[in-house]
Parts: structure tokens; sequence; C-alpha cells
């Protein structure tokens, strides 16, 4: 159920996440979502691709520093309230959300959200107890 | 553990004393005589050199600095005639700042018979495979180094090349026992080792001989530890020869400096009076026995303590604390002495006892002085979430302010975005 994700430090310098990216590509490996959480002197990329220690590498050997974090991929349904029911039900179990953003590809005809939770097995435990669909880890990367 | 010359490694401390005045008046009378650096700073205060009775009346002389040496560039300070020189050293000839040394042939003996004594002192036998692994730019210096293995009766090995796997090679296949290098090679050997496959039981590595740069117990303690070998740190003076200057014995507890040849001292650096022995300050040494180029005072930069105890190895030659800091890097701002590398110890502390690689950079704005600690990102200081990544921030930004009396200012940078060689980049006009 945990999906792997990169984070990369960047500068806040222009062309720094067109770089990223392109050491990805270099290597054949297809970004699946994408985001950038950043300060006014760094910023934070994070990252779901579809072979994770293939690209953690090509961005280390650059010099990058890169990060790996087990996130959560949840399906949301396309309706008022759908997003607010997951956030809820983890807010009344004790949980946080430590942040969120969304996956390009829709599965299922569902869009998907990337969560990072506080503590992941027990979020992921409530979540499928629930009957949210989280879904796996080859479901996200895989082609 | 042999020491070399017992007669002049173990003399009492009188008879130091007394040899070191008779040599230092044969100096300055020769430097007086040959050199005009000297001629001009003895006569402008008034002191010609038979006024020299005691090694007291030494502290009236003035320093010579790195500037004076550059102003003399090339043959300014030597005291012998071109003819009598036989080896030149131009160990930074195209950088910043141009030193040409010169040996007499006698120069040369002292030179290999103190790396002998170096070399024996830490355990080196004429069954030993010595191997000098530096980087190209400082080989040159470790001419004595393999002359005095030589004369111990060891085997030398001076490899100067860049590919580490190589390195690794060539010391499994020589059998090599002694290692000599810097600590920066020395992580990298490690590194090497464990990505080549190397098993460290097919190596007979015994000890290693570290030095030209500033390294910590922690980096001692690594070396060791991977290396499986016992490390001994070696101090290097480029104005005098190179490596081996003062060296450490087995007892690890100070760096032996030959003071039938080295007359040393400490001086406040800032107000440029001697200091105590165990008193931490500037390192200032005049050779005793150099003819080519000999030094009187020369200001090191290099920060440490004098311990004139005698040594649980048996010799009697004064100590010099292991050198963590220059003097050159330290700089005043608002009132406080800024002292690189006690930031290095703050951010270290905070990162898991692991060293940053870092940066300090001065500015002033609208007249404030703001400094601002420029860190490269390492996997142990980085995080997905920003919450976290500035935390990491505000805790060394409040340590380090806490520590200065004022705040500063931390930034996080990529990885091999600093330039290395600029630990302190002082951007303040003055
Ligand atoms: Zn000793």
């Amino acid at each position: 159920m945990r999906v792997k994700q990169l984070s990369v430090f960047i500068e806040n310098k222009e062309g720094r996440i067109a770089e990223v990216t392109s050491i990805i590509a270099e290597v054949n490996v297809n970004i699946r979502a994408i985001s950038l959480a950043d300060t006014s002197d760094f910023g934070v990329l994070r990252m779901i691709v579809s072979n994770a220690d293939q690209a953690r590498d090509a961005l280390k050997k650059e010099g990058f520093t890169v990060g790996e974090t087990d996130v959560v991929a949840v399906k949301v349904e396309d309706k008022p309230g759908g997003l607010n029911k997951i956030l809820h039900l983890i807010e009344s179990s004790g949980l946080n959300v430590e942040y969120m953003y969304s996956m390009a590809r829709i599965i299922d005809n569902s869009a998907v959200m990337i969560f990072r939770f506080d503590k992941t097995d027990q979020a992921i435990d409530v979540l499928t107890k629930s009957g949210l669909p989280v879904i796996n880890k080859n479901r996200v990367t895989d082609d | 553990m042999d020491i070399w010359d017992p007669q002049k490694e173990s003399m009492k401390r009188d008879e130091i004393e007394q040899l070191q005045l008779e040599r230092l008046q044969a100096t300055l009378n020769r430097v007086y005589k040959n050199v005009r650096h000297y001629k001009t700073s003895f006569s402008d205060i008034d002191f010609m050199p038979e006024d020299l009775q005691s090694l007291t009346d030494f502290n009236k002389l003035p320093f010579t600095t790195r500037q004076d040496l550059r102003d003399d560039y090339p043959y300014g300070m030597f005291a012998v005639t071109l003819r009598e020189v036989v080896r030149l050293h131009a160990p930074s000839l195209g950088f910043e700042k141009p030193v040409v040394l010169g040996f007499t042939k006698n120069d040369l003996n002292c030179w290999v018979e103190l790396m002998a004594r170096c070399l024996s002192g830490v355990g080196v036998t004429k069954d030993d495979v010595v191997q000098i692994s530096m980087p190209t730019w400082k080989i040159l210096n470790t001419f004595g180094i393999q002359r005095g293995a030589e004369l111990i009766g060891a085997s030398v090995l001076p490899v100067s090349i860049k590919n580490l796997p190589n390195q690794v090679k060539i010391m499994r296949d020589f059998r090599t026992t002694i290692l000599v290098t810097t600590p920066g090679f020395a992580m990298g050997l490690i590194n090497a080792i464990s990505s080549s496959g190397i098993d460290m039981i097919t190596l007979s590595l015994k000890q290693g001989i570290i030095g030209s740069e500033a390294w910590s117990e922690n980096t001692r303690n690594l070396i060791e530890k991977n290396l499986h070998i016992t490390a001994t740190d070696i101090y290097s003076l480029t104005e005098i020869f190179g490596p081996g200057v003062a060296w450490e014995c087995h007892e690890k507890n100070g760096l032996h400096i030959s003071e039938d040849h080295f007359l040393p001292e400490i001086i406040d650096p800032v107000t440029l009076e001697p200091l105590p022995p165990g008193a931490e300050g500037e390192l200032v040494i005049t050779t005793l026995t150099k003819e080519a180029f000999p030094l009187v005072r020369f200001r090191t930069g290099d920060l440490t303590s004098l311990n004139y105890t005698p040594c649980g190895c048996g010799r009697t030659h004064a100590r010099i604390s292991r050198i963590s800091k220059r003097t050159d890097d330290v700089f005043v701002m608002n009132a406080t002495c800024v002292i690189p590398d006690q930031i290095n110890m703050i951010i270290t502390k905070l990162n898991n006892g692991k060293e940053p690689v870092f940066q300090l950079q001065a500015e002033r704005k609208k007249d404030r002085d703001t400094l601002t600690v420029i860190i490269e990102v390492t996997d142990t200081m980085f995080f997905d979430e920003i919450k976290k990544q500035l935390l990491i921030v505000d805790d060394i930004q409040l340590a380090i302010s806490e520590f200065l009396g004022w705040n500063v200012h931390v930034k996080f940078v990529e990885q091999g975005s600093i330039d290395r060689k600029k630990q302190v980049l002082d951007n303040r006009s003055l």
C-alpha cells in the first residue's frame, strides 16, 4: 500500500526543476506526480516516479541530495466532499496529513491524491477499514 | 618504538636551551649579514646580533610574515648565494602566494635526518613499505619523507595519481605497511576500498601518517577503524619544508618539534605578546640550522599550544597540540572573534556528529555587519517536510547566534555549491 516518494533539495534558482526532470528523463524514468514546496531560500521537490531507485541513483550521481519517504495514494471521488471525507476521517483518528498533492494520471476514472501522513501504517489501516480506496503501489508507478 | 637519535631527542632541558642559544646567535649573525630584510628590521629596533645574550632577549625581535616572504620573492630571503643552493622548491608557484625555498647540501641532510626521526618515531623500520599518496601538487614536499624512509632502510613508493581505486590496488599488490597521506585522501581511500570490494584482510597496512590539512579526532577514529591502522598526525609548514616539521609519536599526545633545529614560541595573535606554555595562541617558529632559507620568528598562522614536559616516549623535545584551526580564517565582527572551527563544532553537534561543508559570508549593509552561514545540505540534514527543514535551519541559527551573542542567518544550499577553498568570504569593505 505504501508508495515510495523521492524528495530533492533544490535552491531557488532558475532552471533547477528542469535540471531534475531532464536527469530523470535521461534514464527513461517517468514522473507520475510532482509537487514543489518552497521557501525564500530553497525548495523541496517531491515526486512519484516509475522507477524510484533508478531516478534516485541518477540524481545522486549528479550531486543532488535525495530523500525517500513512504506516502499513500488514495482515489478521491470526483464529487463534492470527496476530499473532505478523507481528511475528516484522518483527523478524527488522531492522525495528521503533513502534505498532499495530486497525481497527473487518472486511475479508474478517478482523481488520485498523494498523502504524506505522520503515521503511515496507521493511516493506511484507518482508510482501508473505512473502505476508502487506497491504491496499490504498482498501479501508481507502472504503465 | 626506537628513538632515532636518542642523544639529541632526549636531551635535558638546560642542554636544549644552551644549544638553541648558540645556534640562534649563529643564525642571527648570518641573516643580519646576508639578508637585507633582516638587516633592515633589526636595525629598525637598534638590534645587533651580538646583543642576544639569552633566549629571553629574543622576544624583542620583529616577526616575519608570509607577506614579507612574498615581498622578497624570489631570492630576497636567501641567506646564501645561489651557487651554494642545491635544491629549489616552489611549492605554491602560480598561486596567490608565491614562495621559493632553497636548500643547501647541509639543509638537505638535516631535513632527511629529521624525517628519519619522525618516521622511526611512529614505528617505520627497514622491513616496511612506505606508500606516499599525495595530491600531485603536494608530492614535491614529501622529498624529505622519501629520503628519510630510505635512510631507515624502508622501501618507498611515492604515488601521486588521482585514481583512488588504483591507489588501493597498489597498496594491496606492493603490500604497503605505512601510508603517508592527507586526511581527505585517507577518507577517499576508505570509500574506494569499500566500493572496490577488496577485503581489508588482504592489505598489510598498519600505520598511517596523516597531515597537510587540519583533521579532527573524529576523523582520526574513522580512519583508524576503517583502515585498521594507527593514525598519527604530522604538521606541515610549506615555508620550512612541508610535512614533518612536527609529528606525533605513539603517545598521540601532541606533536614533537625537533628543538635542536627549531625554536617554537606561542604568541597572542592580536597583541603579539608571548604566551606561557600551555596557553593557546599562534605558533611562531625560528629555524636554528637552516642555511639557505632561515626564518626568524616566522608567524605560521596556526593556533596551538606548547608542552615542555618530557613525553612518555622518552623524548624531551616540546610538543605542540594538534592544530585544528588557523588564525588566517579568524575574523572580528560585531566586536566578537569569529572562529570558523567553533562554528563547525556547533553545526556538527546538531548534525549527529557529521562535519558539514560550510562557508561564512560577512557583509556590511547600512553600516551593520551581517553574517550568513551557508551550509551544504546532506542526507542527514534533509527532510521531505518543509516544516522539519525549517526547524533544523532555525536550530542551527539559534545555536550559532547564542554562541556569538548576535544574530546570524543560516542558509542551506545544494551539495557542491560551496568553494571549498574559501571557508570565509569577508565582503565588508573595511
Ligand atoms: Zn613522544
